[in-house]
Formats: C-alpha cells, sequence, structure tokens
C-alpha cells in the first residue's frame, strides 16, 4: 500500500529517476584474468563510471630491492609480468650492466635476443587467446597454447625454469644454448607459423569476433600517449613508439622488422597489433638464429660472473670471486641508471639509483600495466558490461605487473 | 625526425630556465637536472610547449627518501621523454620531510595521477591539487609510509624469534 502510494508520487512528477546499480566487478571473477576490482556504477548494462581498486598482489618488491644483492632481484622481476618473465629478468641485468659497465659479447646478446622475442610471443598468445575466449572462442586458446608450452619447454631448456625463469646472469647467460635447445627452437621456428596462420584465419575476419571487438574500446593516440601508454596498446592507437628501436639495447639493431601500427586504437587494432608483432618476432627470432655469431656466452667480468663450479674447487681466485658474489660483497658504483626495455606490454623501465652499496638505494619499476589501466574507466564508460571484459583483456592487464 | 644531443638540450634547459636549473649531470647519458618544487609544474609546461623539445611524454615519476639530506629529505624524479627527438630528461625536485607538499602534475599528464598516488602510498609526499590523493597499494587504514629509510626491512640474520611460531 505504501509503495503504490510513492509509486502514484514518483508517476505524477514528470522528471525521469536514474536507478543506477553498483556493481563490483571483481577483485576474484573469472572474466578478469587477475585480482583487481572494479566498482562499476551501471546503467541496466551500460557503464556510467567505474572505480579500479588495484593492490591486492602488491609484494612491495620496491621495498624488498632495498635490502637485496643485484642477483637477488632477479626473482622478483620474474613475478611482475609473469606471462614474458625472461624479457623482464633480461631488463634487470642490462640496467645492472650499465651500472657496472660490463660489456656484454655478441653472442650473449643474440641469445637474449631470442629468448625475449619467444618471450613476446608467449605474452601475446595469451593475450589474444584469451580475448578469444572472452568473446567465446574456446578453441583457439587451447590451440595455441599447445604452441605457448613449446616456448616454456625451449625456456626449459635454456635455464630449467618455465614460468619464472630468473634467467641470465651479470654479463651474459648462465650456459650456452644446447644442441637441444637449438634444435627446439628451430622446431618451433618450422611448426609455429602453420599454428599462427590457422589461428589467424580462425579469428581476423570472422564475423562473430569482428563484431564483438571492432570499434570496442577505442582511444585515440593523443589521449594514450597523455595516458602513458607504450607497447602494442599505443601502436594500435597509431603512434610507431617502440624502444627497441627507438633506443636499441642488446643488438636489436642488427635485426630487420617492422612496427605494425593501428589506427583507432580499439580492441580490434590491438588484437592485430598483437598478432602482427608475432610474426614480426618470428622473423627476429630466425634471423638470431641464422647469424648466431660463435664466441663466448659471457662477458669476461670474473668479479661479477660466477666462476665454473670445477675451478671453485681448484683455484683460490675462482673460489674467492665465488664466496664474493654468492655472499653479495660487490660494491656496486654510486650513480643513477635509467634502462628501459620493450616488454610485453610496453616499455618496461628500471630505474637504480646506487650509493655505492652492495643493495640499490633506490630501484623504482616502470611498470607499463600500472601506467596504462588507469585509463580503463575512462575506455569503459559508456560500453556494456560484456565489453569491458574484453576492452580489460585486450589491454592485457597482467596483475602482477599492475601491482609489483 | 630530428635527434637532438645532449648538449643541445643542456644548453636549451639554460637558455629557457637560466639558474633555475642546477646541478646538471649525465649520468649514463641521461640529462638529470634539479630544480625547486615552485618551478616543477611551468617547467613541465614549458618543456611540454616547447616547439623545439617537444617533451610530452611522463616515462615516469617516483618518490625518493635521503633521510641524511637535513632540509632536502625528499624528494621526486620525473622522467620525462620527448618522442619525436628520441631524448629522456630526468628532474629531480627535494624538499624538507615535515613540509611535503608539490604541486600536482595531473593537469598536464593524465598519467601522473596514479604515479602521484603512489608517491604518496610510499612516501608520504601530499601533491597538491591533486583530483584523488588516496592510497593506491597499501591499505587505506595503513599509518606509515612504508618506503621510508626509517622503516628497514627485517635484519635476516636476527635469531631472537621462535621456531614453532615462524615455520623456520
Amino acid at each position: 500500500m505504501e509503495l503504490a502510494k510513492q509509486n502514484t508520487e514518483l508517476n505524477t512528477t514528470d522528471t525521469f529517476i536514474q536507478d543506477l546499480t553498483t556493481l563490483n566487478l571483481g577483485p576474484t571473477h573469472p572474466a578478469t584474468h587477475g585480482i583487481f576490482q572494479n566498482i562499476l556504477q551501471m546503467d541496466g548494462e551500460k557503464i556510467v563510471s567505474g572505480v579500479p581498486t588495484i593492490g591486492y598482489i602488491h609484494r612491495a618488491f620496491e621495498k624488498i630491492a632495498e635490502r637485496r644483492n643485484f642477483y637477488q632481484i632477479t626473482p622478483l622481476t620474474d613475478r611482475m609480468n609473469y606471462c614474458s618473465s625472461p624479457i623482464n629478468n633480461m631488463g634487470w641485468w642490462m640496467t645492472v650492466e650499465k651500472l657496472l659497465g660490463v660489456t656484454v659479447p655478441k653472442r650473449a646478446e643474440y641469445i637474449r635476443v631470442i629468448v625475449m622475442e619467444l618471450a613476446r610471443i608467449a605474452d601475446h598468445l595469451i593475450c589474444n587467446s584469451i580475448l578469444g575466449v572472452d568473446t567465446g572462442a574456446f578453441s583457439g586458446f587451447l590451440y595455441v597454447f599447445q604452441e605457448r608450452e613449446k616456448i616454456y619447454e625451449i625456456y626449459e631448456e635454456i635455464c630449467g625454469a618455465r614460468l619464472t625463469t630468473n634467467m641470465g646472469r651479470v654479463g651474459g647467460m648462465e650456459r650456452d644454448l644446447s644442441p637441444v635447445a637449438i634444435q627446439k627452437i628451430r622446431d618451433f621456428l618450422r611448426d609455429f607459423p602453420k599454428v599462427m596462420q590457422e589461428f589467424e584465419t580462425m579469428f581476423n575476419r570472422n564475423r562473430i569476433f569482428v563484431d564483438r571487438v571492432e570499434g570496442v574500446g577505442p582511444i585515440t593516440a593523443e589521449r594514450a600517449l597523455n595516458y602513458g601508454f607504450t607497447g602494442p596498446n599505443l601502436r594500435a592507437a597509431g603512434v610507431d613508439y617502440d624502444v627497441r628501436v627507438m633506443n636499441p639495447y642488446s643488438s636489436y639493431q642488427d635485426f630487420e622488422f617492422e612496427i605494425p601500427v593501428g589506427t583507432k586504437g580499439d580492441t580490434y587494432d590491438r588484437f592485430m597489433v598483437r598478432n602482427e608483432e608475432i610474426w614480426q618476432s618470428l622473423r627476429i627470432i630466425q634471423q638470431a638464429m641464422d647469424n648466431l655469431p660463435e664466441g663466448p656466452f659471457h662477458a669476461d667480468a670474473p668479479e661479477y660472473y660466477l666462476p665454473p663450479k670445477q675451478d671453485v674447487y681448484r683455484n683460490m681466485e675462482a673460489l674467492i670471486y665465488h664466496f664474493k658474489i654468492v655472499m653479495g660483497e660487490i660494491d656496486a658504483p654510486a650513480g643513477e641508471v635509467y634502462h628501459s626495455v620493450e616488454g610485453g606490454n610496453g616499455e618496461l623501465g628500471f630505474y637504480l639509483v646506487s650509493d655505492g652499496g652492495r643493495t640499490p638505494y633506490r630501484l623504482h619499476f616502470r611498470r607499463p600495466c600500472f601506467i596504462y589501466y588507469q585509463a580503463y574507466p575512462e575506455m569503459v564508460v559508456g560500453t556494456q558490461l560484456s565489453d569491458a571484459i574484453v576492452i580489460l583483456s585486450s589491454m592485457n592487464v597482467i596483475a602482477g605487473e599492475l601491482d609489483a | 625526425m630530428a635527434e637532438i644531443t645532449n648538449e643541445q638540450l643542456i644548453a636549451r634547459l639554460q637558455e629557457k630556465f637560466g639558474d633555475q636549473v642546477f646541478d646538471i649531470q649525465e649520468p649514463y647519458g641521461l640529462v638529470t637536472v634539479t630544480t625547486t618544487r615552485e618551478n616543477i609544474i611551468p617547467m613541465l609546461q614549458a618543456l611540454y610547449d616547447d616547439e623545439v623539445l617537444q617533451m610530452q611524454f611522463l616515462t615516469t615519476m617516483c618518490g625518493m627518501h635521503f633521510p641524511d639530506n637535513k632540509g632536502q629529505e625528499l624528494g621526486v624524479v620525473y622522467h620525462v621523454h620527448s618522442l619525436q627527438n628520441n631524448i629522456r630528461l630526468r628532474i629531480k625536485i627535494f624538499f624538507p620531510e615535515d613540509d611535503a607538499v608539490v604541486p600536482t602534475a595531473t593537469n598536464l599528464y593524465a598519467t601522473a595521477n596514479w604515479m602521484e598516488r603512489e608517491a604518496w602510498d610510499f612516501y608520504g609526499i601530499r601533491f597538491e591539487g591533486h583530483p584523488n590523493l588516496i592510497r593506491i597499494l597499501n591499505v587505506e587504514e595503513m599509518e606509515v609510509f612504508p618506503m621510508r629509510k626509517e622503516f628497514p626491512l627485517e635484519d635476516q640474520t636476527r635469531e631472537d624469534k621462535i621456531n614453532t611460531f615462524f615455520g623456520r
């Protein structure tokens, strides 16, 4: 009775009362690919505003790093973007090498390039195939994950680990590419293009898929730059910024490859840019394998690079260096370094301040996810809930990198 | 795309800002300057609008803490990048711990929003004019600023813990 009366009163007024629903998307939600929450204000199916909450897997890496030796920080970088940990590892080693002034031999640089490009393929495969899952196409995901598994087997052959690789050393790699590893990379280069071709055939011009992603969550180049976008998300908006080309590191200037760019910055462009980058990465790996230089796989820097184990038992100097390196008794020169690499999601930067001690005085990670995820509310406003999920997965927000 | 060398950048900075920039260094090839917090926003704006430099990309910014520099304990480091000229610049500001207030850069760069929230969260640097200055990675109830140097990590060699309780 009371309610009916209220309704009558409402109907007598001419104003339309908008009824908003608050929806908690996350923190744990199967479609969010990680633990982050979005409090969405919904008008029916339409999103009116969104407030992201992050920090659910914050592990204080920057603080922990202030009490760790340089080689103990690599495992922390593994756990940032865990879809492409080798890129993080190599980025960190290059930062330390820059600080210490170690020159890396060509062969080690080429091996690093191979590993980093494999990691980029794995990263983009996850992003794009999960985007397929979110739009209802499950088989593409299962299909390319077999290939991702092969990349992980290559990691395993190179460093012994699969997901959190902790790969490399100051001055190079911990061991040379084994014949098995070389064979596995060659097999991958032979078999993967066919799979990728089929994956693209399944999606690129699939009407159902294109209808779901085209024009969804566009961002202009200007806004993207203002939001600090880097990587595939920025290139999808039409800006050809790639750290590998702008500030080449680890011999990237030796390779010929193209930077794909999109035009609209929407979900479809992001998908296509990542697909094309996979092809370009394959090109780079092929070139690196064909021109893999002979020579040492690590720098001749005994004070930073662990000596061979048999020498440690027989050789005084080797024993001393082994002890000093393992106990972290290496005083780094005072100074500050910024080094950035092109991670799976964009410019992954390491800002390292050393006061001459054995640990960093301050270490700041420029994490691309953290920086571009703040544009998410702006991108989802006005779209539907199902589009918000698609935008989220096309941006490839990795919770580990977001929260560090 | 004209490349600008470090010398040209430094000359341009000195011509534009005079003695407002000081302590000019080039550690590992990246031009580093220090300025005062009053100047930081006009300087970022001028670099943004400069028709030669076009430094329009804020790569990252973070807080710093040097407890031994009395009167200048806290700092903020900005890394700006000119994508057109492919040159980076590092700008630092320092200010006392008990007056940790810095003008916000969010009016210029949308990306500064979360970076400033992070600096507030970890170092307690208050950004004047920030639209939503709340903690970002830590819980809202936290009372300390954990990245400051007065909160050291636990000594890994301490022996006063009882193994039964700590599972060691």
